[in-house]
């Protein structure tokens, strides 16, 4: 399963050597790859329906108990044939969307890593491999969102989305540690056994308003839903896929693997309901000042997700199965939408539904994909979106909290959708053909392919909704309500107070369609309070970020060294004297010292003549080299005390230091005094205090017993377990090797830090 | 800098050093010395042919450009470290050793690849900072 997880990694990996394969006419060969994600996971329907658990664990931190636990369970399931399912249709729609794009190759990288992420994530057991993934579908879909990277709008959406989704993730891992330490397990399958463990602990209410944190941002939720119109910045087919199948699906996805671990409590339910809710008529209100068809598209998925929240926070068996096959349901008809809405774009070069119309003469067969969409958006009968919508009145009447208001939101939503849902797939097509499009003509098969399968699939699984209900939805639902009884999806109860209540959504819906047409008014009426919405908000607090930033970092990082080792031997100060003053007293048993003898001397007193010459002296090049014997004089120091490969090191290092300095310095003007007098000797004071400081810190270490297991165990061993005598190297070469290996890499990338420096800065002057 | 002193003493230098420096990094593990002076004083033999020849001379006698020893370094250190996984399925980092004793280096094993992972990395290092920072400054 790991490999069937990865293909998406591993496709983005090879795109590195046939990209000039893929760029060409094989674009369409990477639909292989979701393809062959779908038949795989397709062939375990069978089992999962029957109630089989498919567990594969590796192995990969396990004294952290982190590991790569994989389990197919009806729920993830459902969830990977929808990004597998509509990531097939999505790869071979975009091999003809973007062909030609100079960088198709990277579309597809970025595509790859999304979708086995996605894969990755609904299918990971292990709290902190599900974070890892989540994270990792952030970083992508920011590489999505921003892929006509040379438009600013587009990086910033980008930008938007990933600050949002990724602190989202934060939330995540904080609620994942929480989880850990409350229940000293990471796995979600061995959280499922604890019953009421987690909901009587202390921590649950964090860790619910943690989790809630994760998945609205994710699934863009009121008061953060904003990342989400402006994702469709994106290509039309990334856009699809986003809103459709996988990334915001993602928090719906986490809000459902929980309610069974956290559910069946007020917090959770009435959070859910309430936030649902209000995202959801807030978004379908939003949907009617809209123009550009992406952006109806946009709000419409909010209110579908919220939607989704609000199911699961009712938390019945029936509205879990509302849930899911909602989820179902919305992917199918907004996938279509969004495709639909592509060719419009690919063909017409607009999305401005107050210009488009009159397409049905040319685009015909995607006309009739349109108005079936749209049936299925609207929950019309035979479509699967009528069983969809039958269910969420049920649960809502039937659950337990206020089930009138609940039924009377629900309506009033579905309304909206159905608009909305008209709106995109049948108004474009209706009316006079315009002048400016008169050479209208059918797209390549690849482009209307996917959105006829999928409304056929739609309509299908309308006539016999038992099909999609045994093999996929009960299954998930039965994970989710933890209860084995069984559940039957239908088309058609008979005629009961259920049906009375489609049919006044249905009816309110066409006359809401006939009677208000999208308008430049309304968006300009709309944008007026613009001011007042979180977006706007945000961007407030983000300026004042800004700006507070820049003064706590003009007054830390001025860009002077000076000033830098100020700050940090201040700092250093006044930490070790906190401490120091606590316990002033030194002890030193000074028989046990030994003799001072006469070279030490003589070294001390060459190391404070050159410090003073290095302070005072007016020449540059003498000051280096009086560094340099202040260098030379430490490496004499560490022979005295028998310490030879440090001398030999400080050694070679102070010659090369002297040399490097001697290279900058030589070609400086004369030696001129930038800092003023005062801030010398405040420098000088300082510098004094932390020697004395640093003095007084030896001393305080002499007087404590000594502790020597350690150098110990090193000279014990060095020879037993390393072969080799010279103990400071085998701790470099063998016991800390890996400190070394690490070590040298932070080398080298200092290395290439300061060429790409100065070469990098000269290219920039010859340009000039 | 161009002195005849400093270049005939440079021309005799560059290879006792070199050879020197090759001699650290053999006799670390058993006496001082090891993989991360014996590159400084590798470094130090070429800084020093800059001095009495100039840079240009100097790149001409290293041939590749000092960058590429960095990763050429880093791979043998590296390489040490993952052979135990791929050649025994022993642990990160442990040791290898070839039995039997060898004359100079004493015992020859995965250590004694890493220290000279070490040297070079340290070699390129020093090198590239210095030659960068010479040509521009």
């Amino acid at each position: 399963m790991l490999l069937i997880v990865s293909l998406g990694f591993l496709l983005s990996f090879s795109l590195l050597f046939i990209n000039k394969f893929i760029k060409g006419k094989y674009a369409w060969v990477t639909t292989l790859i979701p393809l062959s994600v779908f038949i795989y996971f397709f062939s375990y329907i069978g089992d999962v329906s029957s109630g089989k658990l498919i567990k594969v664990s590796y192995n990969w931190i396990p004294a952290f108990d982190v590991n790569l636990n994989f389990v197919l369970d009806g729920l993830s399931l459902l969830f990977v044939l929808m990004i597998s399912g509509i990531g097939t249709l999505v790869y071979w729609y975009t091999s003809s969307y973007l062909k030609g794009h100079k960088y198709l190759d990277r579309f597809y990288a970025y595509l790859g890593i999304f979708m086995s992420s996605m894969l990755g994530l609904v299918l990971s057991d292990n709290l902190i491999s599900l974070f890892l993934f989540w994270e990792l579908t952030s970083i992508s879909s920011f590489f999505l969102i921003g892929f006509n990277n040379e438009s600013q709008s587009s990086r910033k959406s980008a930008l938007l989305a990933l600050g949002i989704t990724g602190i989202g993730g934060l939330f995540l891992l904080a609620a994942a540690v929480i989880l850990g330490q409350i229940t000293d397990t990471y796995n979600l399958s061995e959280l499922l056994l604890l019953n009421n463990e987690v909901a009587m602990s202390s921590g649950y209410g964090l860790v619910v308003i943690l989790i809630f944190l994760a998945a609205f941002t994710k699934s863009a939720q009121f008061p953060f839903h904003f990342w989400l119109p402006g994702a469709m910045k994106a290509p039309t087919p990334v856009s699809t896929y986003l809103h459709s199948a996988t990334m915001v699906k993602a928090g719906i996805y986490l809000m459902l693997r929980f309610s069974p671990i956290l559910g069946h409590t007020d917090l959770w339910q009435i959070g859910l309901i309430c936030i649902g809710g209000i995202t959801m008529l807030y978004s379908a209100i939003q949907m009617l000042f809209r123009v550009d068809l992406k952006a109806i598209l946009a709000y419409s998925t909010i209110c579908a997700l919220g939607i989704m929240t609000f199911l699961t926070g009712i938390g019945t068996y029936e509205a879990l199965t509302a849930a899911l096959v909602f989820i179902v349901v919305h992917a199918l008809y907004k996938a279509s939408l969004f495709l639909i809405t592509g060719i419009i774009d690919h063909e017409t070069g607009t999305r401005d539904i107050t210009k488009l119309s009159g397409l049905r003469h040319g685009l015909m067969p995607i006309f009739i994909a349109g108005i079936v969409a749209a049936l299925i958006s609207g929950g019309v009968p035979p479509t699967l979106g009528f069983v969809g919508k039958d269910l969420i009145y049920e649960s809502t009447l039937h659950g337990e909290y206020s089930p009138w208001l609940l039924t009377g939101i629900a309506i009033l939503t579905k309304i909206l959708l159905f608009y909305g849902g008209f709106v995109v797939g049948v108004k474009p097509f209706l009316g006079k053909k315009q002048q400016s499009y008169a050479d209208l003509h059918m797209p390549s098969i690849r482009l209307w392919l996917p959105p006829v399968l999928m409304v056929s699939l739609g309509l299908v699984l309308g006539l016999v909704p038992f099909l999609l209900g045994e093999n996929i939805v009960i299954p998930g639902a039965k994970v989710l309500a933890q209860s084995q009884e069984n559940f039957h999806l239908k088309l058609w109860h008979g005629f009961n107070f259920i049906l009375g209540l489609s049919a006044i959504t249905i009816a309110c819906g066409i006359i809401l369609y006939v009677a208000i047409k999208p308008k430049y008014a309304l968006k300009t009426f709309i944008e007026k309070f613009e001011f007042l919405s979180p977006k706007s908000i945000v961007y407030y607090l983000k300026t004042v970020f800004k700006i507070c930033s820049r003064y706590w970092t003009m007054l830390f990082q001025n860009g002077y060294l000076r000033h830098y080792v100020a700050t940090y031997v201040t700092f250093i100060i006044v930490l070790v004297s906190y401490l120091l003053f606590k316990d002033p007293v030194v002890r030193i048993d000074y028989s046990a010292l030994s003799e001072l003898t006469t070279y030490e001397v003589v070294i001390i007193f060459v190391m404070f003549f050159s410090t003073l010459f290095t302070v005072f002296s007016k020449s540059r090049l003498a000051a280096v080299a009086s560094m340099g014997i202040i260098g030379f004089s430490f490496c004499l120091l560490y022979l005295f005390y028998s310490a030879p490969d440090l001398a030999m090191t400080q050694f070679s290092v102070d010659t090369l230091t002297v040399i490097l300095f001697v290279l900058v310095l030589y070609r400086l003007p004369k030696y001129l005094r930038f800092s003023k007098n005062y801030l010398r000797i405040e420098h000088g004071i300082l510098a004094s205090i932390f020697g004395s400081l640093i003095t007084f810190l030896i001393l305080k270490v002499l007087s404590e017993p000594k502790i020597s297991e350690i150098s110990d165990f090193y000279a014990e061993n060095s020879y037993a377990l390393a072969k080799g005598k010279n103990v400071v190297n085998v701790i470099l070469v063998d016991f800390r090797g890996s400190d070394t290996l690490i070590e040298i890499t932070v080398l080298i990338v200092a290395a290439i830090g300061v060429f790409g420096l100065l070469k990098l800065r000269l290219k920039g002057k010859d340009k000039k | 800098m161009k002195t005849l002193v400093l270049k005939t003493a440079s021309d005799i230098l560059l290879p006792v050093l070199l050879l020197f420096s090759v001699f650290i990094l053999l006799r670390g593990h058993y006496l001082p010395g090891g993989g991360f002076v014996g590159g400084l004083i590798a470094a130090i033999a070429f800084v020093l042919h800059a001095f009495a020849y100039g840079l240009k001379n100097t790149r001409k006698i290293i041939v590749v450009h000092p960058g590429f020893l960095m990763p050429l370094g880093l791979l043998i250190s590296f390489g040490s470290a993952i052979a135990p996984i791929i050649a025994s399925d022993l642990p990160f980092m442990t040791g290898l050793w070839v039995p039997g004793h060898f004359p100079v280096v004493g015992k020859i094993g995965s250590a004694l690849f890493f220290d000279t992972g070490v040297y070079f990395v340290v070699f390129g290092v020093s090198l590239t900072i210095i030659f960068t920072i010479s040509e521009n400054a």
